[in-house]
């Protein structure tokens, strides 16, 4: 633990965690092999991992998106598991059976249309009482793209700002309906007050909405923003739009770091030093004791890194087959293959650098004297954002996470599936709330209300349009197309 | 092949669409909650439960555009959850009855949908349906920056977008997930398929009448539990179909209701000997005598706010009218979807006095316990399109 935790630039810590959990569905670290593995697809699995974070007060329950199917070295991945059931889709149904925990959608910027995604994710979010959030991810390449209308049409450079401007359409969408847009008697006038929606109107580079939103803001007024990315470009963004960042630096000296960085945006942002919170992704492996932890883990890494899975991590980056080298030998000798190589999570790497990190590696693996598979299980291991220990050890540890504000809360991957939270709720969640760094109970029904989120400011729009009536408020829609036109792409 | 149709006495099924307060756009007048209960779960929730408990064996949720005229006072509800999410939600609620969105087909993401319809299926353990919709209008298409289709185009989008959903649902073979520990595998890569979807070669002769598309595949979910969800699709659609046999069931209307059982007999003329024949729906909007009103003036009511113009046939009377005219339909069509005036007042009619008279006489099928949509409709498991062709591949070796 670093000496120095102070966050500074006004930054008040809360002293308290929130947890998450992440469905991933498409992974290494979720253990099929084990004979308590179950199903990745029925609904059973989804409703009882959900139904046991909210049993332990978790504030949400998240799900991944890819809009391709891993690949490996140009067919679908075998090793890991794949496969899952749309997000959205899945957590309406779990909207159902779930009446306080946050239902988080990853859903990517680049293959949607803003119209069709706004809506659907307030649909999600009034279903749900107020407990949808949106985990905005820009994945862009046009291998993804195969699978839509449109191909790959979007530069990798542009894919922030053309999520900033989609961003931007969405909450005037969910923010379109004036409060009492509703009639309140079934004896009113009309359904809706005249004049009390909003038509919302965007002139895009890569497209354009003309659009009246179908609904009206929920009981959280309208879905929270969680941010997934980590570039610069991508941090800028979170500090713009966000409300909570789904981090990957879990590690103490490293979740310190982050802070400040987000921090530091987020103020030069025009916003508070505390309106963006962050939930890094972690995995913990526990049990009563330290050593039983330190033996499970072991038990937990050789599932999720078996031999086949060590070699083909190395195939990824050397773009080529590697099948003939022993797992629990030195890594390959032979030079990776110099063009773009496999894209698995969507992010492409490239072969120019594949050559400078094999050998980086080779160096790293023969320094530590780590065989193919020791290797890839520490590279794999999320080693940074594992909590491995005692269930009171590891409270402790979290304390340090609390007091100093390092983070908001951890975003937990269950490494099985549908139990994986069970030692988490039952044994974990007991000692973080004596030590006083955990809820005791749901802040309220909604999940800005878990997360003590602001209610959001309305987006500054021209005063309401008429929808109907285009003729006698033209006047107003150009006015409103103008000031649209000026900040868009 | 559709449902019973050898049996001699024939027995279909009911579905009711429970979109907003009910057919009539002054519905919400006449509802049992205050208007903006209306886009919530609860009301899902009670809607389809009361649905599953009257005996229905399916439940539509209609979806698209609201009145756009949303300014001037007297017209409908102007909101509408997303119908594949209300299809969901009402899953876990409910195990017999049968939950099909309406989803477009015109302005949405091919795979997309295809995604969405698998997972309503898992969620509902295999009771999801689709009903197809191509509507075109400038407004859904200036939502997404597009401009309206219509004429071929819409039948053209309709069936690349079925295709596509059809061909995703068999990229996944059913024994793809192995979860083979001994070799280390959790898929079978080999009974995994491209799509290779490409509406150039979709449409190898007319060409393809839209902005032409491309999707390659393999799905993002596993095969549905049904191997394919049934596709609903509505008679003047179904009639531009470039394949007939992408729909499973078509819904068919009438100018009233004297002529619907006429309709639905012609219909299955032309179909028969046509190869495997797609069910047959019968639409009707319904208007019950209820709560000492008789079902003329309720109707009388509810246009003095706002006049219901419908081109679908309309029953407007008692409870045992109702009854006989849906065991004739019933005697040529497969089910019957009914769109009633009032949900909150016509369902509870429908509840106490029809589906108790029609199950007497044996008009109706028994609902589904565990069962799947295509049980309900008499369609067996669908064989694979790459199972065949693979396993014919491997003999070959
Ligand atoms: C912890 C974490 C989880 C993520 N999960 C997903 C996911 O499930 N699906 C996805 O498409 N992108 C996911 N991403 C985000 C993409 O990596 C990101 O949107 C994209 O790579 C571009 O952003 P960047 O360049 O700023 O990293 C995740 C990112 C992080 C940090």
């Amino acid at each position: 633990m670093s000496e120095n935790t102070e966050i500074g630039s006004g930054f008040r810590p809360s002293g308290q965690l929130q947890f998450g959990v992440f469905f991933q569905g498409v992974n290494s670290g979720t253990i099929w092999k084990a004979p308590e593995a179950g199903s990745q697809t029925d609904f059973e699995s989804f409703r009882r991992l959900a139904q046991t974070a909210e049993r332990g007060l978790f504030a949400a329950f998240f799900l991944g998106e890819g809009l391709r199917l891993r690949e490996h070295l140009g067919r679908p991945h075998a090793l890991d598991v794949a496969g899952r059931p749309d997000a959205q889709t899945m957590l309406a149904a779990l909207a159902a059976v779930t009446t306080k925990i946050g239902l988080v959608a990853t859903q990517n910027t680049t293959y949607n249309d803003p119209a069709d995604l706004a809506h659907r994710l307030s649909s999600l979010d009034l279903l749900s009482g107020g407990r949808a959030a949106w985990n905005v991810v820009t994945t862009d390449n046009a291998w993804t793209g195969a699978n839509f209308r449109r191909g790959g049409y979007l530069d990798h450079a542009d894919r922030y700002r053309h999520a900033e401007a989609f961003v931007e359409t969405a909450k005037r969408i969910w923010d379109a309906w004036d409060d009492g847009a509703i009639a309140g008697s079934t004896a009113a006038p009309g359904w809706a007050a005249p004049d009390s929606i909003r038509r919302v109107r965007h002139e895009g580079q890569h497209y354009s909405v003309d659009y009246v939103p179908r609904l009206p803001r929920s009981a959280q007024h309208r879905p929270v923003l969680f941010q997934a990315g980590d570039s610069s470009e991508g941090r800028d963004f979170a500090a713009r739009q966000a409300d909570v960042i789904f981090s990957a630096h879990a590690k103490f000296d490293a979740a310190l770091d982050f802070r400040r960085d987000i921090v530091a945006r987020t103020l030069k942002a025009g916003r508070g030093a505390n309106d963006v919170q962050i939930m890094p992704a972690s995995e913990f492996i526990l049990a009563a004791t330290a050593a039983e932890a330190l033996e499970k883990k072991e038990w937990v890494r050789s599932l999720q890194i078996g031999p086949r899975q060590a070699i083909a991590y190395l195939e990824q980056f050397w773009g080529r087959e590697l099948s003939s080298y022993d797992p629990d030998g030195p890594l390959p000798e032979i030079d990776p293959v110099v063009e773009e190589t496999s894209e698995t999570r969507g992010s492409g790497f490239h072969g120019a650098k594949a050559r400078q990190l094999a050998d980086q590696w080779r160096a790293e693996a023969k320094d530590k004297g780590l065989s193919i598979r020791q290797f890839v299980s520490a590279k794999t291991s999320r080693v940074d954002a594992t909590f491995t220990g005692s269930y009171a050890e590891i409270a402790d540890r979290l304390g340090d996470y609390a007091r100093a504000g390092a983070v908001d809360g951890f975003n937990i991957s269950p490494w099985l599936v549908p139990s994986g939270l069970d030692d988490i709720v039952n044994h974990l969640v007991p000692e973080l709330q004596e030590r006083g760094i955990y809820p005791t109970e749901y802040g309220g029904s909604t999940l800005r209300e878990h997360l003590s989120l602001p209610v959001p400011v309305r987006s500054a729009d021209a005063s309401p349009v008429s929808a109907a009536s285009d003729v006698d408020t033209a006047g107003d829609d150009i006015r409103l197309e103008l000031a649209v036109r000026s900040q868009q792409l | 092949m559709s449902a019973a149709t050898n049996t001699t006495a024939r027995q279909g099924f009911l579905a009711l669409e429970l979109d907003g307060d009910g057919a009539h756009p002054a519905a919400w007048r006449a509802a049992a909650h205050a208007p903006a209960a209306l886009l919530s779960g609860d009301r899902i929730r009670a809607t389809v439960l009361a649905a599953e408990s009257a005996g229905f064996h399916a439940a539509t949720f209609a979806d698209g555009p609201v009145d756009a005229q949303l300014s001037r006072p007297g017209v409908g509800a102007a909101g509408r959850l997303d119908a594949v999410q209300r299809a969901a939600f009402a899953s876990p609620l409910t195990r017999s009855i049968v939950l099909v969105p309406q989803v477009d087909t015109v302005f949405t993401e091919p795979f997309h949908v295809a995604t969405q319809l698998a997972s309503l299926d898992y969620v509902s353990g295999g009771r999801a349906g689709w009903l197809v919709s191509a509507s075109g209008t400038a407004a859904e298409g200036a939502a997404v920056g597009r401009t309206a289709v219509a004429g071929d185009g819409l039948a053209g989008e309709a069936a690349a977008s079925i295709e596509v959903g059809r061909r995703l649902w068999d990229s996944w073979e059913d024994g793809a997930v192995v979860r083979d520990v001994a070799s280390g595998r959790y898929l079978d890569v080999d009974q995994l398929h491209y799509a290779d979807f490409d509406t150039e070669k979709f449409f190898p002769a007319e060409g393809f009448p839209g902005a032409g598309y491309s999707v390659k595949g393999p799905a993002i979910i596993p095969r549905p539990l049904q191997g394919q969800l049934p596709v609903l699709v509505p008679a003047e659609l179904f009639a531009q179909l470039p394949d007939p046999s992408a729909a499973d069931a078509v819904l068919v209307s009438a100018p009233s209701t004297e002529l619907l059982a006429t309709e639905v007999a012609e219909l299955r003329g032309r179909l028969d000997g046509a190869g495997p024949a797609p069910a047959i729906i019968a639409e009707l909007d319904v208007v019950l005598d209820a709560r000492g009103q008789s079902a003329a003036d309720r109707v009388a009511a509810l246009d003095a706010h706002t006049p219901w113009h419908n081109p679908r046939a309309r029953y407007v009377g008692s409870a045992e009218g109702l009854v006989e005219l849906l065991a004739e339909v019933l005697a040529a069509a497969d089910g019957v979807r009914l769109h009633p005036a009032v949900v909150d007042v016509d369902v509870e009619e429908l509840s106490r006095l029809v589906l108790p008279a029609l199950r007497r006489r044996g008009t109706l099928a028994p609902t589904l316990v565990d069962g799947t949509f295509r049980d309900l409709l008499g369609l067996g498991r669908p064989a694979n399109r790459y199972t065949a062709e693979r396993e014919e591949g491997e003999r070959n070796e």
